[in-house]
């Protein structure tokens, strides 16, 4: 729980927020250099108060291990957050997420990784492991203050803070990482605070969100999911998003493609004409929707969502925001604008306007 | 700041390499070249620089983009001529007045948004919300062909001008155009090349087939959209159209006078 948000609070001008991300389907690693170099491309899409990466691959000698990314307010936060953790876990090793000194970023929080297993003996009857991690990160979140855990999945990692996202980068030394999977943001806050934790991307064990728009059925989403022990903290409606697919893909099982019309499901209007021409599909979509309508996503977004095995792409059921796609050999490319891909893949084979509503989907190979 | 290379050509010409530039920079070099009287300014390495063209006056002005052009191209445009030898982004022709833009490759969402003038040509795809608003101003009729296919809300609340959608290429069961065609439309005139799916046309739209007035603008039209994109002309007008227009000036009217009776107290 995080009390110093107020210390970024601080009035910016205004633009729209901007999204990369792009996956070797292969798991060929890369470095950090290229999502910088996109997400910098689109500066003024973000206005400086938030800027961020998620990294999937960055551990391989730590890859058992859940690594636990914490930001603090402040040293003394420490004992209270590993009070919690050495409660849950037997930690493998802990160490400060090496930071540089950057003139741009004023008053950073103190950032934590702590690589871990769970213990057994406080499995809950019939949870895994990975239940047993959320109620950790859930706990800290809620229960710490002035401490949130920003990532928590295998072998991947968040980073995020107040600043424009060459400062972030260089902040978080981002191009020392290597990759298959990258992910990048560049914030505008619209509706709530420009701080620490505010900034994307969203995850919860190795699911990372990164968005843009405004999720306008926030509090919806958030009831229900606080009926499942999810428990919003961050002040932002992008939050919701990372917990309602964790939700639907681990807790429920789902299949993908299932879970993003739960999210982004067809008008009344659509599902009908649908009926006409495949019912059985149309019947799909109609239990779905009636079963997960508080899980709903209203108004305009346009998001990328990322895990160890793949990355998609998916916008709002009108596109009102933007998102572009394209594809160079085994590499999947997704961002706001066309120019963010081409900065760093200048012949993709192929390039397209996703359409509303149809996920873009990138899945690492069998075996990778 | 990277330094901008700017080469003047011979007769008024000059070639600007817009590699890592800032767009406010390119912009602002546009600007000076034009007002030191270049008349033909070509861009390299463009890619993604917002507001090319933005404002920019002067009939016999001509610049060719090469790189992707960033958003709101030619925004406000009162005149030159832009070609984008590649694809363009969101927001082309926002609220332009005059002059000409032609696009070779696709362009993205909301292009010609509130155009109130002069013509877009684009000869991919386009992306979603296009046309919206576009509107005949003072004897001006905008004029915007999609050489591709269109995505939901194309010339959503269209209050004048002239929307062709060709759908030259479409891959198999894609819709020429998406949901919600011309809703709210309450001027102006949609052409689409093939069939329209009456579903997804706006329920203030009619469709009926085109007259003699029709063809000749569309001959107008598409003989100039040929020439530029290197197209057979009879190919293009080798499938029948149809005309969509709006069934009444003022489809909402009946609203706002009921709340505008119960203001007055009646």
């Amino acid at each position: 729980m995080i009390e110093g948000y107020k210390r970024y609070n601080d009035p910016r001008d205004t633009s729209g927020c901007g999204l990369v991300g792009f996956i070797n389907r292969d798991g060929k690693r890369v470095d950090g250099s290229n999502i910088i170099k996109s997400l910098c491309l689109m500066k003024d899409r973000g206005n400086g108060l938030g800027a961020g990466f998620a990294a999937y691959g960055i551990y391989p000698d730590m890859a058992d291990y859940y690594a636990i990314h914490v930001m603090m307010d402040k040293p003394e936060v420490k004992p209270h957050v590993e009070h919690v953790l050495y409660k849950f876990f037997n930690v493998h090793r802990e160490e400060e997420i090496p930071t540089r000194q950057n003139p741009n970023i004023k008053n950073p929080p103190v950032f934590w990784r702590y690589f871990v297993e769970p213990k057994n003996e406080c499995l809950l009857q019939g949870e895994e492991q990975d239940g047993l991690v959320v109620r950790a990160v859930m706990s800290v979140n809620n229960n710490v203050s002035g401490a949130y855990v920003i990532s928590s999945g295998k072998n991947m990692g968040a980073f995020k803070g107040v600043g424009e996202p060459a400062d972030i980068a260089d902040f978080f030394n981002i191009e020392d990482y290597k990759a298959y999977i990258w992910m990048g943001h560049t914030r505008f806050p619209t509706n709530t605070p420009g701080w620490w934790g505010g900034a994307h991307p969203f995850t919860i064990l190795d699911w990372a969100i990164v968005h843009n728009g405004e999720i306008t059925s926030y509090g919806t989403n958030r009831a229900f999911l606080e009926m499942y022990g999810y428990k919003c903290t961050l002040l932002t409606d992008t939050e919701v998003v990372a917990y309602a697919l964790d939700y639907l893909l681990r807790q429920q099982k789902m299949p993908l493609r299932a879970a993003f019309y739960a999210l982004a499901s067809p008008f009344w209007k659509d599902i009908d004409m649908e009926s006409a021409e495949d019912r059985e599909f149309a019947e799909a979509l109609k239990a779905i929707r009636i079963q997960y309508g508080p899980l709903l996503l209203n108004g305009p977004f346009a998001i990328l969502f990322g895990w160890r095995n793949g990355l998609v792409g998916f916008n709002d059921r009108i596109k009102l925001r933007p998102l572009f796609a394209g594809e160079k050999d085994e590499t999947l490319y997704m961002a706001s604008e066309e120019a963010t891909i081409r900065e760093i893949c200048a012949k993709p084979d192929r390039l397209w306007m996703p359409r509303a509503g149809e996920p873009v989907i990138g899945m690492l190979k069998e075996g990778a | 700041m990277t330094l901008m290379k700017v080469i003047k050509l011979e007769e008024n010409a000059v070639d600007i390499d817009a590699a890592s530039v800032h767009y406010r920079d390119l912009n602002e070099e546009i600007n000076r070249v034009v007002n030191e009287g270049a008349k033909h300014i070509i861009i390299r390495n463009v890619n993604g620089q917002r507001f090319i063209g933005a404002g920019l006056q002067g009939d016999d002005i001509r610049i060719d983009i090469h790189g992707v052009a960033g958003n709101d191209l030619a925004v406000f445009m009162d005149g030159p001529t832009i070609e984008v030898f590649d694809n363009a982004q969101d927001g082309v022709g926002n609220t332009m007045n005059a002059g000409k833009v032609y696009i070779h490759g696709h362009a993205g969402d909301v292009c010609g948004y509130g155009m109130r003038g002069g013509s877009l040509f684009v000869l991919g795809d386009v992306g979603y919300r296009v046309g919206i608003h576009m509107k005949a101003y003072m004897g001006k009729t905008p004029v915007l062909v999609v050489g591709g296919t269109a995505g939901h809300f194309l010339g959503e609340y269209m209050a004048g001008g002239i929307i062709v959608l060709l759908g030259i290429e479409k891959r198999a069961g894609q819709r020429i155009a998406g949901d919600y065609l011309g809703t709210g439309m309450h001027g102006g005139t949609i052409f689409v090349r093939g069939e329209v799916d009456n579903r997804r046309v706006g329920k203030e739209v009619g469709i009926e087939k085109l007259d003699e007035n029709d063809n000749l603008v569309l001959k107008r039209e598409l003989s100039e959209f040929s020439r530029v994109f290197h197209l057979s002309y009879d190919e293009v007008m080798s499938e029948p159209f149809v005309k969509l227009f709006p069934k009444t000036h003022r489809p909402y009217g009946p609203m706002y006078n009921s709340r505008w009776s119960w203001q007055r107290g009646g």
